[in-house]
């Protein structure tokens, strides 16, 4: 498989590999895929008390294109608010790295892995909020 | 040493020199039809695809008559399974096979099936085996072929081809023998082991490619086989087509060359073969061995990184050539079959890396491969989140992933 200069920048110079404390309530994680599929990956964000992804970070078992995908993911997170980060479609990563058709499973994947991080995100939130919600009244 | 090195032998070998050079005069020179009686050019033609057919004949234990030639082992296969059904038809209409056999063997299988032919795949042991019992016990009165390979292309391990040979005759059943991984690398005896049909192709075995061959058994039984497609009536009625001389001189000579420098090197490759496993299983752990331990082919090395997905591992090692059983490597999008019918987890199938060492493999080669997967695996760890929580003590098995 011929690889696009894209893909081979990401997987040779990776951009934000690495993890958060997943414990940190500002820090959203999302782990998907599976290992019999060939593919699982983490994505990780740390929101800012302004709302900001001020992180993000990868761990990716999978293809290059897949790797390729979780790094370009992290870049574009980064400096974007929570609804921003919403709007990442699949279809922008297929675009950028010029995935051919077989790849775009990583792309979707890409896409779902910044879902469940921001939801994982919204809801320890949402939790931290209620907690500190609770303490204020007590 | 000079990139990219190549280590991708079960797939092709490059033509040896001496192959080569005594290829080269019957391309323009000695053009002759070997089909033509009547002229020296057809003589001279004829003589050279005679000695190649005794030179050939000679590395298996053959008689020079047993000899097909074909275009490959692809036609082989075909020639062997279709050839005898058709001819053996009003004897019976089931096949017996493994799972893990050449697509050239399985898919022409599936499409004896769908022509009303009973066809059993028979399983394999976790060591990637067929079990010569379990052929035993797949026999019935309706039984015309067993095709079970001698050794595996992907990884490696070796059929107990005498044992089934030995069962076959018992019960009057031919055997069908792919031995294309296996000629040239190891000892092939077709009255010793019992075959009746054997596959095998010159450019896995440093002859060129487009030629190929296909034993077909004289006497005790003499093998009948209904023709692929009709013609001249070349190969004994068999296979019609004017022979391809040049090819067929390099696959002759590269036969001899291999049956000179067995012994030697399939030693050589073995001790490339067992410091690379040896090497790299214990600077890396959780590495894991794909087929039988000892009865494999020399040149084989098959092996499953853990956390390490094999084409991103691929990717990383540009200037080796290797091959992987990720499904990332393939058209299907699904990991090796033959990992899969081992037993194998597919998250180890999608992990594996096939090395095939040959004959003009480097010690400098090996080492610099040994070097190279070892510090790309580390790298890919560091990347894998499965590494990072197998090391949280996180039983990766007890997970529930979250797959659409
Ligand atoms: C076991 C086996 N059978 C058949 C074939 C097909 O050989 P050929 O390329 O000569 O058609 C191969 C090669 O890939 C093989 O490894």
């Amino acid at each position: 498989m011929a690889y696009s200069e894209k893909v081979i920048d990401h997987y040779n110079n990776p951009r934000n590999m690495g993890s958060l404390d997943k414990s940190d309530p500002q820090v959203g994680t999302g782990i998907v895929g599976a290992p019999e599929c060939g593919d699982v990956m983490k994505l990780q964000i740390k929101v800012g008390p302004d709302g900001v992804i001020e992180d993000a970070k990868f761990k990716t078992f999978g293809c290059g294109s897949a790797i390729a995908s979780s790094s370009l993911a992290t870049e574009w997170l980064k400096g974007k608010n929570v609804e921003e980060a919403r709007q990442i479609k699949n279809t922008d990563i297929v675009e950028e790295l010029c995935l051919p058709p077989v790849k775009i499973h990583c792309s979707v994947l890409a896409e779902d892995a910044i879902k469940a991080a921001l939801s994982d995100y919204q809801k320890k939130h949402q939790e931290s909020e209620t907690a500190q919600a609770v303490e204020a009244k007590a | 040493m000079k990139l990219p090195v190549y280590m991708d032998s079960h797939s092709t070998t490059p033509v040896d020199p001496r192959a080569l050079e005594a290829m080269l005069p019957y391309f323009a020179e000695k053009f002759g039809n070997a089909a033509s009686r009547n002229h020296s050019f057809g003589w001279e033609a004829e003589q050279a695809v005679e000695s190649a057919r005794a030179q050939i004949a000679r590395l298996i234990h053959a008689d020079p008559k047993e000899i097909v030639f074909t275009s490959g082992a692809t036609e082989s296969d075909n020639l062997a399974l279709k050839g005898v059904v058709e001819m053996y038809r009003e004897k019976g209409d089931h096949l017996i096979t493994a799972v893990t056999e050449h697509r050239a063997v399985l898919d022409t299988a599936r499409r004896l099936e769908k022509q009303g032919i009973q066809v059993t795949y028979l399983p394999v042991g976790e060591d990637g085996r067929v079990d010569p019992d379990a052929v035993r016990e797949a026999i019935t009165e309706r039984t015309i072929l067993i095709s079970i390979m001698l050794a595996n292309n992907e990884i490696g391990t070796i059929n107990p081809a005498a044992e089934i040979g030995r069962i076959a005759k018992e019960r009057g059943v031919l055997f069908h023998c792919d031995a294309t991984q296996g000629v040239g690398k190891i000892p092939v005896d077709v009255e010793a082991m019992g075959i009746d049909l054997m596959s095998f192709t010159s450019h896995k075995m440093y002859g060129p490619k487009g030629v190929g061959a296909l034993y077909v058994r004289k006497k005790n039984p003499r093998v009948r086989l209904a023709p692929l497609f009709d013609g001249g009536g070349h190969e004994r009625g068999m296979r019609s087509g004017t022979l391809p001389v040049p090819l067929i001189v390099g696959f002759g000579k590269a036969c001899e060359i291999a049956g000179a420098v067995m012994t030697e090197e399939s030693a050589r490759l073995a001790r490339f073969r067992d410091k690379m496993l040896h090497t790299i299983m214990e600077t890396l752990g959780e590495v894991y061995l794909n087929g039988h331990p000892t009865e494999r082919l020399p040149h084989n090395l098959n092996l499953s990184f853990a956390y390490v997905e094999g084409e991103s591992l691929l990717m990383g090692m540009k200037e080796i050539a290797l091959s992987s059983g990720s499904a990332c490597t393939s058209a299907s999008l699904e990991p090796s079959y033959v990992l899969k019918a081992m037993g194998r987890g597919a998250d180890l199938a999608h992990s594996s890396i096939r090395f095939g060492l040959g004959r003009f493999n480097t010690e400098e080669e090996v080492d610099y491969v040994i070097g190279r997967v070892i510090e790309t695996v580390r790298r890919l760890r560091e990347m894998s989140p499965l590494y990072e929580m197998a090391r949280e003590g996180i039983d990766l098995k007890t997970v529930n992933w979250k797959v659409d």
